[in-house]
């Protein structure tokens, strides 16, 4: 599981341009990716999980937006890289599965054209033997009649099917990187469980490392080996699948796994976590960025500057508020974290 | 496809007949008719005389009995005879709308020569020098009026530098047939087409614009950047081939429009195609033109109509009939 990294993300800084300045929606994460390893990032809305994403894909709109730190795949800074020298990467080294199906798949070109693009310009391939692959990777992502659906275009499959498409799309070249940006948020649940399935198969049979980004923690439990949670631009918590579920220390990691409805307990009410991400502009730019949520913690307890620490072996924390949390009394039931 | 075309073409015939009846008892509820303007003012034609002419010209009848007559004439191809001209509209009609679909034809060509590569550039380099000089000539083009536009245009390159004709549609001299001919007739469409077209672009720069930046950053866009396609690639293959959608759509209309806009454009430089006709006749009030070219444009927007539904069902999967 363990293999050497292929992803190493080193104090990156993601920041937009909004009215003249630049306000940084991900702040500092350092972050590797092993071969063969799926790397999960999880957080609410506007956290920075996507806009993370798009920065290693080199997708964000280069006059709106200013990369700082470090993006190193296989020894070469991608921000370093012109587009043109990006575009040798994408598609063939790295793939990307997108949110939204409906709309991620151009509606003008076939089903089989999309698919073969990406090895235009990667693969030296005769157009026979691209569209016996093409007709090999729809029959590998579970699409019943791949030679009917060579020739449709996106409007005429469901939801489901698109994804799938989408993820031929992205292992068309076999890449040894799949960036996979909330793929199945847009899904109803039951075609969500095939395509996680269909996910975690190709990754076992491929090898690839995955970054997941996902706000189902159901989805993390399942599929990720090592999880980082963020909020407001940074990692929060960084460890092991199995100690984020059962020791997180993070409050922002204990609140989200706490928000789980879980069966058994039947809570009559359902846990909040009060407040909202603070928009770019209004984000706090010192301190601990979760207080104004745990407001019922003593400032004291924070740090100034809170930095990402390893506790234990491999199991990183973001400021020393975790030391001192606790749910308060009228939060009821602080048992079961939702996971079995 | 062609059975949709069929039932295109069946369709309109009910808006036909709607038109005609239309376009019929307006012409009727104009005030006065041919023998007003003309005869009625002229002192040596007394009431009596006045009066057998409206009977023998069956202005008389009622209504519908004029309208039956009209229809069954046109079915036959026939469109009436001129009051005034003295002569069969088909006649008066067979060269000048020639001249008409030439000088439509030739705006539109070049309207889409002048709007299309100032459209993509504006709309892929939002917000740049250029963008701002080409919004800039589209928003003057859409204020200024066509008719002063096209007077300027004549004074201009018509009188003061004397580069073009400033009327008609072919030099008398040259012999019908000739190379000579064609290009005559080509030197004179130069101007008024130009002047047409540069008022024109407008329409299509602006939805070519706006397509193009709402395009560019649709999510097929990311996804075909992160396929490691190349800019001009995504361009060529991917945002430019949606944005062109409305405009293919709105291709049809642009027919309408340049029958409007005919009518300006060919009084002005006094140039003998429909619009010119038009203008005169209803000055004249001249019915059996007025309402022959009434016809005419409304099927020409119904055909033009039918030519949006096909070309865009041609280039668009989704709306693809079968």
């Amino acid at each position: 599981m363990t293999g050497k990294p292929i992803l190493e993300i080193d104090h990156l800084r993601v920041s937009f341009r909004i009215q003249d300045q630049y306000y940084a929606a991900v702040d500092d994460v350092s972050l590797t990716v092993n071969e063969d390893e799926v790397v999960a990032i999880v957080g609410e809305s506007g956290c920075g999980k996507s806009a993370l994403a798009l920065a290693v894909m080199g997708l964000h709109p280069p006059q709106k937006t200013k990369l700082e730190g470090s993006i190193i795949f296989k020894g070469t800074n991608l921000l370093s890289l012109s587009t043109s020298q990006l575009n040798k990467i994408r598609g063939k080294d790295i793939g990307m599965i997108f949110q939204d199906p409906l709309t991620a798949l151009n509606p003008l070109m076939t089903i089989g054209r999309q698919i073969e693009e990406s090895m235009d310009y990667h693969m030296k391939l005769s157009s026979m033997e691209k569209r016996q692959r093409t007709l090999e990777l729809l029959k590998r992502v579970g699409i019943p009649n791949p030679e009917k659906t060579y020739h449709r275009y996106p409007h005429e499959l469901s939801g489901g099917m698109r994804q799938r498409v989408v993820i031929a799309i992205a292992i068309a070249c076999e890449p040894s990187l799949i960036i996979a940006d909330e793929p199945t948020t847009a899904l109803d649940v039951t075609i969500q469980a095939q395509i996680m399935g269909l996910l975690k198969e190709l990754q076992q049979q491929m090898k690839t490392g995955i970054i997941l980004i996902t706000h189902d923690l159901g989805v993390v439990a399942e599929m990720a080996d090592r999880v980082a949670v963020m909020y407001a631009g940074e990692i929060v918590e960084l460890a092991d699948v199995e100690t984020l579920f059962h020791h997180p220390l993070h409050p922002y990691t204990r609140s989200l796994l706490h928000s789980i409805p879980s069966a058994q307990t039947r809570k009559e009410k359902l846990h909040v976590i009060q407040g909202i991400v603070p928009s770019l502009q209004k984000m706090p730019r010192t301190g601990c960025r979760f207080q104004s949520r745990i407001s019922w913690i003593d400032e004291s307890k924070h740090e100034p500057n809170p930095i990402l620490r390893e506790v234990e072996p491999g199991h990183w924390v973001r400021c020393t508020c975790y030391q001192h949390f606790y749910f308060p009394h009228d939060h009821i039931g602080d048992v079961g974290y939702g996971i079995s | 496809m062609l059975k949709f075309i069929l039932r295109r073409i069946m369709m309109m015939i009910p808006q036909l007949f709607i038109l005609s009846v239309l376009v019929f008892l307006l012409a009727k509820a104009m005030p006065g008719d041919a023998l007003t303007g003309q005869l009625a003012s002229n002192p040596k034609i007394d009431a009596q005389t006045l009066e057998e002419m409206k009977e023998k010209l069956g202005l008389n009848d009622p209504v519908h009995v004029q309208y039956a007559r009209w229809m069954k004439n046109l079915l036959q191809g026939d469109l009436g005879i001129s009051y005034i001209h003295k002569q069969p509209v088909n006649d008066l009609l067979a060269g000048r709308m020639w001249n008409t679909i030439l000088l439509s034809a030739a705006i539109l060509i070049l309207t889409y020569m002048i709007a299309i590569p100032l459209g993509i550039v504006s709309g892929r380099w939002t917000d740049s020098w250029a963008d701002k000089l080409i919004v800039g000539y589209s928003y003057v083009s859409f204020a200024t009026p066509l008719f002063i536009f096209a007077l300027i245009m004549l004074f201009i390159f018509g009188f003061k530098l004397g580069w073009f004709p400033t009327g008609g549609s072919v030099d008398i001299q040259v012999e019908k047939g000739t190379f000579a001919y064609y290009l005559s007739k080509l030197n004179h469409l130069l101007l008024p087409a130009l002047s047409g077209a540069l008022i024109n672009t407008v329409g299509t720069i602006q939805y070519l614009r706006s397509e193009i930046i709402d395009t560019k950053v649709k999510d097929f866009v990311k996804t075909a950047r992160a396929k490691g396609v190349p800019e001009s690639s995504i361009y060529w293959r991917h945002i430019l081939r949606n944005s062109f959608l409305p405009i293919a759509a709105f291709l049809g209309y642009e027919i309408t429009g340049l029958i409007g806009g005919s009518i300006f454009l060919e009084s002005i430089f006094s140039y003998p195609g429909i619009g010119q006709l038009f203008l005169q006749s209803i000055l004249q009030r001249d019915y059996s033109v007025v309402t022959a070219l009434v016809m005419i444009s409304g099927l020409a927007t119904l055909i033009g109509t039918l030519l949006s539904d096909i070309i865009l069902s041609a280039v668009d999967p989704r709306i693809r009939i079968e």
